[in-house]
């Protein structure tokens, strides 16, 4: 099958006008007679849901959570970006554009990229009037900071709860539909399989979570919002329940699987204090715009730090080095987040890294409240302050944060075009499900951008096109691809619960992590992502062995849900490690030590690697086939990053 | 290891909504004061997996304290003993070596129990769907910064936007009354502009479906106001009283027209 991003022709900036223009329009009478599934109801998901449930569609919402609100969309803290230059120090849609490709180090469609800085403005005009309470100054008008990797301040915020807000205006825009008939919810209901007939996506399978009904559910088309893989590693800053299963699931079903290697490393979260650790907390980007990063200039004073000899206060100036502003005098603590994280790891490797684990460096405040007063640090950043004395039991007013790089955020997922269909017609995937806008590095308030662009911005009109040429003609739910497809997942449950060996899931889980972290993390070899592959093709036939999985299916059954999980995070592990093995260079978050500048940087390999991986699945224990996607790059020059 | 604690959890366990339940006792071994309440869970319920036995169910998910999902009722507090915090931020640095821990789920008859420490909380979903929305359709609406909103109104409608819909005000409600949680976004919209248009209509449809739900009334007691993770202000009560009676008593014609429609 040929890889067809099917990028519209012509200038940049007219790309996305003249494409939904030639794109095909469903009538008002007809779009009552099509019904869309939509998985997920994140950002991306819930957005879709409420515009495509406007527009006249029959929208059927799923979710795993007991409400839709809760998906993790919710927990994103820093802020959103657009292009408003409302604060006229020269932002641009252009800029937004640039940066982000930039950001991205070069591995992401251009075309893509502009769309989304295009219609990031529009964003922030419905958020607002959904009622969404958006940071305001004396004035009355829109706030806005600063991220990673910009110079121009263009994030909005709702105080360190930004996501929270913005789901929770999308969920109201659902709520209104489900009020109106033209949303069906299925809550604590998990998407098990997708069914495909004669090549387009027609369905899924489900199973009820509060029963365990295994049902399946008919749509003239799929649209995935599914949310990322962060958690392959165990621990990451994701929900525990956040997982891969529907997209890679759809991936064993045909749909192909892109840059599953990209994962981003966030510099600055909460520090791991034992095994028993079940998440990470992201301490949000934003601190970066008042807090200095810093480690000791000596591993001797390390080590009494770690030791608790002395404390953070005690480190005279001359005895600390501001690594970032150091090493990047023109973006100092904003630069992007690969770079941050990359350079806190060489200072623990380096032996000058903090805690008692000497696994973090400090985000230091001290400056910021002598500046502005602990009263506007508190107006900023409250709830992210009280966040970490909660976890930590200390105190960041009085003394430096501790910080450490966790897993974050996942760029890869599955493939989509131009018009965010995977290469199975009919199924889509949006936000972080998908692969497409961030390259090999996302940018700080981009995530929140990027899916609800898609939802309510642009499947909106995709969409319509697909429908407009498979016609209204009612999904045969008598099919026996259902039934077949049905069987196929009550076979599969069947199989995990007949595990009853000695070691439990989540120390499987557990074990990938490890592997995942140590070989696929934020230092890359041959030689250990060789080793790892081994390792994980062990893990999964001990787990299919050994792992055990209580109770039944016809209940609530918490162990059943994450087993199915956790072996789909060890099939997508194995192919991140392999993705990762065949690109041999370094971009953005993928950092291959064999391939850096003399000064450290990622070294990128553009003669080689300037194209989208995307994977094809053939099978049980078969190696996936690999089709390349060349990236065209008409309007930026592709350079060595650089934020000295 | 030293620091390390050994706890007596008293958990209800309930097969489903059906079954009845009881109370069944469990040690917690070994339990380090900087895991959280949750994770503490996860201990206990991994060796009861070993042990092939079945785990100690409950709502759980950002752990984080902002998705609402995790919902535990500890030693009579919703969310345990410490103030403005969720079960999920509660560490074990708040308990003492050899206590003994009760742990129930929400109760009120609006919340029905799905399994152990889970309960049903889809009434709130459908009270915010009776009218918790501004009806605003995706597309031609007009440019953000084009109505000025005074900080402290937009601070004020933040405040209560805040609320994670987790349930504790009903759990510690005598009345099992969900006035907090639906106040809050009737509050939130109608600070601001754009929740003015149906400002009224709304608190009329979103209090009739809290009614039908079977909630409580409030009495005034504030239990809510102190049990909540988020520190939902009572006021916001105050603000939903008040719009409820000036729109029974003066904008009667309002009152069925709420579809949130074309």
């Amino acid at each position: 099958m040929s890889l067809d991003a099917k990028i519209p022709q012509g200038p940049l900036a007219e790309k996305w006008s003249k494409h939904k223009f030639n794109l095909k329009l469903v009538n008002p009478a007809n779009k009552r007679k099509y019904d869309v599934i939509v998985v997920g109801t994140g950002l991306a998901g819930a957005s879709a849901a409420a515009s495509l449930a406007e527009l006249g569609y029959n929208v059927k919402s799923f979710c795993f959570q007991d409400s839709p609100r809760r998906a993790h969309s919710i927990a994103a803290q820093g802020g959103i970006n657009a292009a408003k230059n409302y604060q006229n120090d020269g932002d641009s849609v252009y800029r937004l554009f640039y940066d982000t490709i930039k950001g991205g180090d070069y591995r992401a469609r251009e075309g893509n990229v502009y769309r989304l800085a295009e219609v990031s403005v529009n964003i922030i005009d419905q958020c607002v009037a959904q009622g969404v309470p958006f940071a305001r100054e004396y004035g009355g008008l829109l706030d806005n900071r600063s991220f990673g990797g910009s110079q121009v301040s263009r994030t909005f915020y709702a105080r360190g709860q930004t996501g929270q807000q913005l789901l929770l205006g999308a969920y109201s825009a659902l709520n209104r539909q489900i009020h109106l008939g033209k949303v069906k919810m299925y809550t604590r209901t998990e998407m098990l399989d997708v069914v495909v007939i004669d090549g387009h996506a027609k369905g899924i399978v489900t199973r009820n979570l509060k029963t365990g009904e295994i049902e399946t559910h008919t749509g003239h088309a799929v649209l995935l919002a599914t949310g990322g893989y962060g958690n392959v590693f165990y621990l990451s800053t994701n929900a525990i329940g956040s997982n891969v299963t529907a997209a890679w699931r759809a991936h064993k079903r045909g749909a192909y699987f892109a840059n599953p290697c990209y994962t981003q490393i966030h510099p600055t979260c909460i520090p791991v204090t034992g095994d028993h650790q079940s998440k990470l907390t992201l301490m949000s980007e934003s601190l970066r715009n008042d807090g200095r990063v810093w480690a000791p200039k000596t591993v001797e004073v390390a080590q009494k730090l770690q030791k608790k000899e002395i404390t953070a206060s005690q480190v005279s100036e001359e005895d600390r080095d501001y690594f970032l502003e150091r090493k990047y005098p023109s973006f100092g603590n904003l630069v992007p987040r690969d770079v941050a994280s990359r350079n806190a790891k060489e200072m623990s490797d380096e032996g000058r890294g903090v805690g008692t684990t000497g696994l973090a460096v400090y985000l230091d405040f001290a400056e910021a409240i002598q500046r502005l007063g602990e009263d506007t640090v508190r107006a900023k950043y409250g709830n992210l302050f009280d966040m970490y004395l909660q976890i930590t039991d200390e105190n960041p007013y009085k003394q430096p944060m501790r910080i450490y790089p966790a897993v974050h955020y996942t760029m890869g997922g599955l493939w989509v075009d131009y018009n965010l269909s995977t290469n199975v017609p009919g199924l889509y995937a949006m936000g972080e499900c998908n692969f497409s806008d961030h390259g090999a590095n996302r940018l700080g308030a981009s995530a929140l951008m990027q899916g609800l662009s898609d939802g309510y911005f642009v499947i909106p009109y995709t969409l319509g096109d697909y429908l407009a040429t498979i016609g209204p003609k009612p999904v045969d739910k008598n099919h026996p691809a259902f039934e077949k497809t049905k069987q196929d997942v009550i076979a599969y449950n069947n199989k995990l619960l007949a595990l009853k060996g000695n070691k439990t899931v989540v120390e499987y889980h557990r074990e990938l992590g490890h592997i995942m972290w140590e070989y696929c993390g934020m230092a890359r070899t041959e030689e250990g992502l060789t080793k790892a592959k081994g390792l994980i093709k062990e893990l999964k036939a001990d787990f299919w062995k050994n792992a055990i999985v209580t109770g039944e299916n016809e209940e609530v059954n918490a162990a059943l849900e994450r087993a199915g999980r956790v072996a789909d995070f060890i099939e997508l592990g194995e192919l991140m490690v392999t993705d990762a093995l065949d690109r041999r260079e370094s971009c953005g978050g993928h950092f291959r030590l064999e391939s850096q500048t003399e000064e450290g940087e990622a070294l990128r390999d553009d003669d080689h690697f300037a194209f989208v991986s995307a994977w094809e699945y053939t099978g049980e224990n078969q190696e996936e086939v690999l089709h390349k996607e060349e990236l065209i790059f008409e309007n930026v020059k592709l350079t060595q990053r650089s934020y000295k | 290891m030293s620091g390390h604690m050994n706890l007596t959890l008293k958990v209800w366990r309930q097969k489903n909504t059906q079954t009845q339940g009881k109370f069944v006792t469990y040690k917690a071994e070994n339990i380090s004061p900087d895991m959280s309440f949750l994770e503490m869970l996860d201990v206990v319920n991994e060796s009861l997996t070993r042990k092939n036995e079945e785990p100690i169910y409950f709502d759980h998910d950002c752990r984080e304290g902002i998705c609402g999902s995790c919902s535990l009722y500890i030693n009579g507090h919703p969310h345990g003993p410490k103030k403005a915090i969720t079960t999920c931020q509660l560490h074990m640095r708040t308990f003492s070596d050899g206590e003994t821990i009760t742990i129930e789920p929400w109760r009120s008859a609006a919340f029905p129990i799905v399994k152990d420490l889970a309960t049903d909380r889809s009434a709130f979903d459908r009270i915010q769907q009776a009218g918790g929305y501004v009806s605003v359709n995706t597309g031609g609406v007009p440019d953000a910064n084009i109505i000025p909103i005074p900080k402290v109104i937009a601070d004020e409608a933040f405040n209560s936007a805040t609320c994670i819909g987790c349930g504790a005000c009903v759990a510690a409600c005598k009345n099992a009354s969900a006035m907090l949680f639906t106040s809050a976004k009737i509050t939130q919209l109608g600070l601001l502009p754009q929740g003015q248009t149906e400002r009224y209509s709304r608190v009329q449809a979103m209090v009739a479906q809290m009614d039908e739900e079977g909630f409580g009334n409030c009495t005034n007691t504030g239990a809510c106001e102190a049990e909540c993770p988020k520190e939902i202000s009572l006021n916001n009560i105050a603000f939903m009283n008040n719009d409820f009676f000036s729109a029974k008593l003066f904008r009667e014609e309002h009152a069925h027209d709420h579809a949130g429609g074309e």
